[in-house]
């Protein structure tokens, strides 16, 4: 009985100490995991994950303190590749999932507050103090930052329409009606 | 002249339905009573608009200027005014509009000076600038502007110009045509281009049933430049796509994702060369172009079509029968169905089939893959259309590129002689544009994060000017309150940290601190009581009381942003460091405000 | 030497620790969606199967028999072999962070992969001397490998295949992975011939 806690101990002791040394000698700063997250987040930047921005949301993924499906502009397909990456199971979105938008100023009913500027991540508005404000539409992520702080409720978010430059082929439809 | 003929891969023999539209010569088709041109007809930048509605044109007058290296200019066929620069459906499968210049021809069809010019006697950096500024694009279908590929690679020397004459689509025969009535034009156009290049040898590769064709252009050939060698190619689909005649004529094969010219080798059609030597030697810009109206129709025959020309007036040229369905754009193995015939002529028509459920029986049901490999024979490009099938169904993009999609030039062969009837190529066209949305998207993302980064950046950075120009007022206050006080210097109020902002301005609601903020509440609700205010008083669009001057500039910004011209983007990358002199940026012309 | 050669062959073919054994089988299922990361995970187990068979073997022969505390088995196994997978990890990510990147999340998943305790109890219960328990140990990383990949591969295809909707995913795995199964049962054929 002595032995056995003897030679327990001892080896805990071993092992330990083996790893703990190891932990200070190989220490690497940085996550790499962490950017490998972030290449997969969309980089709206819009805080729906509750997380300051798609960083801070990848460090917490990393760190297993985020679940992966707290992204709606990822949509189903930034789940499924977060849950690739990291072999977890696939889970269904949190919030439900919209349509690519963008973020539009009413421009008759802008009074050139800034606030709008001030709130968008990626400086996608231009103007200035009492002049109009415009959103450049190509670098709009539409993470909806933008609505909330205007005092004249002048942006509204509208779905992207399809135009020629990003029309897609579609998948190819088998038709059941003629098959029978 | 014996010529050693080498073979591609694969390729298929589908029945070539030509003869029945090569009875009766080129005709010119009516000026119609509207015209539609798009302004993005070639691959590369869309054009922006040079002309307003109201405007009259001539015929050959710039209404789209190229845009980028890449790109080409467009014209107008006729003379006659500018109805409206508006958005027009578009000669592409999707049937989504693009943005056109609508002509109303006025019947003169008067031409603008046309200033024929000897390319001898210029740079050849001032010729390819011709060719885009008269709009030269390939006419074989794909529409790349030529002036880009006649730059000479600067390691090889160019070997051979191959000249595509094969036109292996079935029921075309636009190039066939043009060959047999317009051989000396094409001759004297290759001379330009071989100039260009400075290539050693010429091949003109035209199919062998097309005996006609090559019996004209040899006669052409013999009289004015005996050195080009007219070869006839074996009659195999897709002989006429530019890497398999490339391969058939001089046994280079071009490797994947490598351009031809990297080996020495570039590939022109014979139409886009017609169309070069009338740009340069008799100063006309491609304003028409030859079309094939053929399939179920009474009348089938080439005709020279007007760009812009609505797809439903030409139609109605060859007289289509009663049980015609749809029609089709391009041939039946690589084209699409136009999914409106309002849809103008471009340069990339080179064949309008009428389909019948007849002529094109509905294909049988689709049936399981058996993996008997029928495709991966008739695959030109030796790729494995099989496993790219498995993959695309399955949305395994990456897969599919390791498998070398972007190498599959949506031939059909793989679809035609498929046992269980699978739409191959829609799977490959599928999979492509998932792809390229993927990279766009993916693009876009970066370019997201590198402004939010940057964007913090200057956060920090103003945080830290703040806080050390308040640690500096409050130096100064203390030795302030340590000397007497002296009512005339009183430390400047450097709480604003907006820099150039007009004082006492009733809707200022920018940063400032502390005891600003009940004036700010009290600003914001006098905004918003003005913002009802106007909106009540319902101002359309605040434009009517504007010079005719500024309503032109208004109308032409508003067209450029409908094109979604890429300069915004480039606007965008000023916009962070305009934003960053404390919003000091002006707004676009187009959404100026006149109260 | 032919004793040795068919101990190797036989863990990786025969006794294959996957496919006839049916040890192994959370990251077997777990980790062969991909054919890339099937690699890395075959990587990863294949070193620290190898060394912790090693590390047993010495523990079990100098520390546990000297003083009777067979039955601690299991438990210094299991500790020995969730230090060494640490060690291993922090090593490669400070060496070679490139391999970590690859083998990355595999190798943390390695200290409950009942393969790597299993097999050091087979090498007791079958008396293999340190040689042979080396050779053992990585004749099953090995086998456990190769039917990974194998597997990843058809996994990979099966993705594409017109399964029946309730069969998608772990269920028409497991039936791969039977059939798969039945065909290693062919391998016991070369016995006949040890």
């Amino acid at each position: 009985m002595i032995s056995a806690l003897a030679i327990m101990a001892l080896g805990a002791v071993v092992l330990g100490a083996a790893l703990g040394y190891a932990s200070i000698r190989f220490r690497v700063e940085g996550d790499p995991l962490v950017e490998k997250i972030e290449a997969i987040l969309p980089q709206t930047q819009c805080g729906q994950c509750g997380y300051p921005g798609c960083k801070p949301y990848a460090a917490a993924i990393s760190a297993g303190e985020a679940d992966i499906n707290l992204c709606p502009p990822g949509g189903m397909d930034g789940v499924r590749k977060l849950a690739d990456l990291l072999g977890r199971e696939v889970k269904p979105l949190e919030a439900e999932e919209k349509p690519k938008q963008i973020a539009i100023i009413d421009e008759q009913t802008c009074i050139g507050c800034t606030l709008c500027i001030q709130a968008c991540p990626v400086d996608a508005i231009v103007g200035a103090a009492k002049q109009m404000h415009t959103i450049i539409e190509p670098l709009c992520t539409g993470c909806e930052l933008c609505v909330k702080p205007c005092p004249v409720e002048c942006i509204s978010m509208q779905p992207i329409a399809e135009n020629i430059d990003n029309w897609k082929w579609k998948y190819p439809v088998f038709e059941i009606k003629r098959a029978a | 002249m014996l010529a050693k003929l080498f073979r591609f891969k694969g390729g298929v023999k589908p029945q070539t339905n030509k003869a029945i539209s090569v009875h009766e010569p080129i005709g010119r088709a009516p000026l119609p009573a509207r015209l539609f041109v798009p302004l993005h007809q070639s691959i590369g930048g869309a054009p922006n608009p040079l002309v307003q509605a109201g405007d009259s044109v001539l015929k050959g007058q710039l209404i789209g200027a190229a845009d980028a290296w890449v790109s080409a200019a467009v014209h107008a066929p006729t003379s006659g005014r500018v109805l409206a620069v508006e958005e027009h459906v578009a000669a592409h499968p999707s049937g989504l509009p693009t943005l056109c210049v609508v002509i109303e021809p006025d019947g003169r069809d008067e031409w603008i000076e046309r200033r024929p010019v000897d390319h001898h006697s210029l740079p050849p950096e001032r010729v390819r600038e011709l060719l885009r500024d008269a709009g030269v694009v390939g006419l074989g279908g794909a529409a790349f502007p030529s002036h880009a590929k006649l730059t000479p690679a600067r390691a090889v020397a160019m070997e051979h110009l191959v000249i595509n004459g094969a036109e292996c689509e079935p029921f075309m025969t636009c190039d066939d045509m043009l060959m047999r009535e317009r051989a000396d034009e094409i001759v004297r156009g290759i001379a330009i281009f071989r100039e260009l290049l400075s290539a050693r040898e010429v091949l003109i590769g035209i199919e062998d049933n097309k005996q006609e064709a090559i019996a004209a252009m040899q006669e052409a050939v013999l009289r004015l430049a005996p050195d080009y060698r007219v070869v006839a190619v074996p009659t195999r689909y897709p002989a006429g796509g530019a890497k398999q005649l490339i391969r058939v004529l001089t046994g280079k094969e071009v490797p994947a994702s490598r351009r031809s010219t990297e080996l020495g080798v570039q590939c022109f059609n014979v139409a886009t060369v017609y169309t070069a030597y009338r740009a340069l030697a008799c100063g006309e810009p491609v304003l028409s172009r030859i079309v094939t109206l053929t399939g179920n129709v009474e009348r089938p025959r080439n005709w020279e079509v007007w760009l812009g020309t609505p797809m439903r007036e030409v139609v109605a040229l060859a007289r289509p029968r009663a049980d015609s369905s749809s029609f089709l754009m391009g041939g039946p193995m690589m084209g699409f169905e136009i999914p409106d015939l309002d849809a103008p002529v471009v340069k990339a028509t080179n064949c309008i089939i009428a389909a019948s459920p007849a002529l094109f029986p509905p294909p049988p049901p689709e049936m399981p893959c058996i993996r008997c490999g029928a495709c991966a024979e008739a695959c030109p490009h030796e790729l494995q259309p099989f496993e790219l099938y498995w993959f695309a169904r399955a949305r395994n993009f990456g897969k599919t590129q390791e498998y070398y999609i972007f190498d599959c030039i949506e031939c059909g062969c793989c679809s035609y002689v498929c046992p269980s009837h699978i739409p191959l190529v829609q799977y490959f066209r599928f999979a492509k544009s998932e792809i390229w949305a993927r990279e766009r998207e993916k693009q876009a993302a970066d370019a997201a994060k590198e402004r939010f980064e940057l964007r913090n950046a200057r956060a920090e950075r103003e945080q830290a000017e703040k806080a050390e120009r308040l640690a500096r007022a409050a130096s100064a206050k203390a030795s302030e309150k340590r000397a007497p006080p002296d009512p005339g210097n009183k430390p400047a109020p450097e709480s604003a940290p907006a820099v150039d902002q007009p004082p006492a301005a009733a809707g200022e609601v920018a940063m400032t601190a502390g005891d600003a903020e009940a004036i700010r509440k009290a600003a914001i609700a006098a905004a918003i009581e003005r913002a009802r205010s106007q909106r009540e008083s319902a101002q359309p669009r605040n434009t009517d009381r504007l010079s005719a001057g500024q309503q032109r500039e208004i109308a032409a910004v508003e067209a450029r942003r409908a094109a979604r011209s890429t300069a915004a983007t480039a606007a965008a990358s000023g916009t962070a460091a305009a934003t960053d002199s404390g919003g000091a940026a002006v707004p676009p012309a187009g959404s100026r405000r006149d109260d | 030497m032919t004793h040795y050669i068919f101990l190797l062959v036989g863990a990786v073919l025969v006794n294959n620790v996957v496919l006839v054994k049916i040890l192994g089988l959370c990251p077997f299922m777990g980790v062969s969606r991909k054919l890339e990361t099937a690699f890395g995970m075959g990587a990863a187990t294949t070193f620290v199967l190898t060394v912790a068979t090693g590390a047993s073997y010495i523990i079990d022969r100098y520390l546990l028999l000297p003083f009777g505390l067979e039955y601690l088995r299991t438990l210094s196994f299991i500790v020995t072999i969730a230090a060494i997978v640490q060690l291993t990890e922090m090593v490669i990510q400070k060496t070679s962070p490139l391999l970590h990147q690859v083998l990355g999340i595999y190798l943390p998943l390695i200290t409950t992969n009942c393969a790597v305790l299993g097999v050091p109890l087979l090498n007791i219960a079958n008396r293999h001397d340190f040689v042979e328990s080396l050779l053992f140990g990585a004749g099953s990383a090995i086998g456990f490998s190769f039917v990974l990949v194998l597997f990843a591969g058809i996994r990979e295809r099966v993705e594409g295949a017109d399964v029946p909707p309730h069969f998608r995913g772990a269920a028409i795995a497991m039936v791969t992975a039977g059939l798969m199964s039945l065909a290693f049962m062919g391998f016991a054929g070369l016995d006949r011939y040890q």
